[in-house]
């Protein structure tokens, strides 16, 4: 670990708060597509059992 | 790639195939860039004589400024494609960018705000580039909160696209805020052509591949969120039909 010295409450933080909201929005994104993929899976298969 | 392949792209389905084949290997890329981008910008650069070590911050305010700006570029070239041409996966790709454009300005503006605390003595101050960035961001949510408001989706792009060409004026200002007004408390560009202005080779290497790793994981991002637009209207489009019939 380097020696962030007076700064390191500034430096640690930046890094915690950008990784976290990328963590959250790499995330957000994939959950939504699993999720949008499967919906949509089901109603082709129930708009093909309709005919 | 001729002109005309560039349009095969417009077509849902293939934009689905090839964004499939390329989606895995451009998040690879993405997070190998991100992760030795960052760990050599934070364990093996030094202080800045005058910034100490909060020169770090560097590796993520700089790049997700970049990003919250090109975003909103990317956005405006698939807005006027939409507009001129009216093919529905650009218009897709916007309002898939616009949630990761709006991230990355938040990103931008917090650690701007940790970094300007101990140089500045102020987490915020009403400077021409903080304050452009501010609205960049309002017209973010804006953009977003109108996708969501209109039921329509050709509508829905036909209006967000008008407000995404009224919010380039902002996206553009934040880029050259510092050169218009020479005053505010932002410094200048930290990337230059002109050898003076750019920050030194011992930041700015470890500082593009850390902009790489933002650009590769922007893209990726994209092509997921924009898939998953195209099935969302697909599956809107398939509901309505059997309400219908």
């Amino acid at each position: 670990m380097p020696d962030l010295g007076k700064y390191a409450e500034a430096v640690l933080s930046s890094y915690a708060v950008s990784i976290v909201l990328l963590l959250v929005l790499v995330w957000l994104s994939v959950r939504r597509a699993k999720r949008i993929k499967r919906q949509l899976q089901d109603v082709e298969s129930k708009v093909k059992k309709h005919g | 790639m001729s002109a005309n392949s560039i349009w095969e792209y417009a077509n849902p389905k293939k934009f689905i195939q090839t964004t499939d084949r390329v989606l895995p290997w451009i998040s690879v890329l993405a997070v190998v860039s991100l992760v030795v981008g960052l760990i050599w910008g934070f364990f093996f650069t030094p202080d800045d004589y005058r910034q100490g070590s909060t020169v770090k911050i560097i590796y993520l305010h700089v790049p997700s400024a970049l990003m919250a700006i090109n975003a909103w570029l990317m956005m405006l070239v698939a807005s006027l494609v939409w507009i001129v041409r009216r093919h529905h996966v650009s218009a897709l790709a916007a309002r898939a960018a616009a949630p990761v454009g709006a991230m990355m300005t938040v990103i931008a503006l917090a650690t701007g705000a940790i970094w300007g605390q101990p140089m500045w003595g102020t987490w915020w101050a009403w400077d021409p580039r903080l304050t452009s960035f501010l609205i960049l961001f309002l017209f973010y949510l804006g953009y977003i909160a109108l996708w969501e408001a209109i039921e329509n989706d050709d509508t829905a792009a036909d209006l967000t696209s008008i407000l995404c060409l009224v919010g380039s004026v902002f996206a553009l200002l934040s880029r050259y805020a510092v050169n218009f007004w020479n005053q505010g408390l932002h410094q200048g560009a930290s990337l230059s052509l002109d050898k003076e202005e750019n920050v030194a080779d011992v930041f700015y290497y470890p500082l593009l591949v850390c902009i790489a790793g933002f650009v590769l994981l922007f893209i990726a991002l994209v092509f997921l969120r924009t898939q998953t637009e195209i099935r969302a209207r697909r599956m809107r489009a398939l509901l309505a039909r059997e309400r219908m019939g």
